[in-house]
């Protein structure tokens, strides 16, 4: 897994690749948490090179989520989610949890 | 049978996936299903990880994965604590974001991607069973 973010004005793009399971998302979990830490809560989360993500990863995202979306501060939304993976977050119930993009131009225009 | 053993350790699950997606391309199963099979393989080996054996270190687990005419079956034996996935709470899928449950949902999962899911726990061992039939 890896794990590059890049800060605009109206929120931050951060791109996550490979796979994410029990035994990486605490790095990623770590990652989007420094982010909030700094005071950054509007994520857009680029997919389009994650090949797996398992309910580990879902774990993280739905916390990041919560702590984005307090006091109305922010949201993480979700780019170009590859197939695979949007029918696993479907069948969790957690696509309508998160906004979806196709591209990230238009995710990180929304803020 | 091809059965493989595995130190009870997440940085295995990458290997746990990899030996399962191998039988199911050699069962036939679509890209599809291998993820499936995938996704439903690793949750129920982190569940064994993280809770038949939470807090002990050189455990194992066993995995077997066999075709049988058009159907997969994934046998995951451990030595660890009794974890019947049948005894976990099924997460409420529509809940607000603030009440949302994130426990539970690896045993959902296993259940919703695959056709069966059985568990036994007898003496010291703990088998988990888990068939797929291929569409």
């Amino acid at each position: 897994m890896e794990i590059t973010t890049q800060e605009f004005k109206h929120g931050d793009l951060v791109a996550v690749k490979g796979r994410v399971d029990s035994s990486t998302a605490p790095e990623f979990s770590k990652a989007l948490e420094k982010l909030n830490e700094n005071g950054r809560f509007k994520i857009a989360m680029d997919m389009h090179e994650l090949e797996y993500m398992s309910s580990a990863g879902f774990r993280a995202l739905l916390a990041c989520q919560r702590n984005c979306k307090k006091y109305n501060r922010g949201e993480l939304v979700l780019v170009q989610v590859p197939e695979r993976i949007r029918e696993a977050l479907e069948l969790a119930g957690f696509t309508e949890l998160f906004k979806t993009f196709d591209n990230q131009v238009e995710a990180v225009g929304n803020f | 049978m091809p059965k493989h053993t595995y130190p009870a350790k997440f940085e295995f699950l990458d290997e746990i996936r990899e030996f399962v997606a191998e039988v199911a391309r050699a069962g036939k199963f679509t890209e599809k299903e291998i993820y499936s099979l995938q996704l439903a393989a690793d949750e129920a080996a982190s569940n064994i990880i993280e809770h038949a054996y939470a807090g002990v270190t050189n455990a194992s687990l066993e995995v077997t994965c066999e075709m049988q005419g058009n159907t997969m079956t994934i046998i995951m034996r451990d030595q660890g604590a009794p974890f019947d996935p049948a005894q976990v709470k099924q997460p409420n899928l529509k809940a607000e974001l603030s009440e949302r449950q994130i426990g539970g949902l690896g045993v959902y999962l296993m259940r919703k991607l695959m056709d069966e899911v059985h568990y036994e726990s007898r003496g010291k061992v703990n088998t988990l069973t888990m068939l797929k039939r291929r569409v």
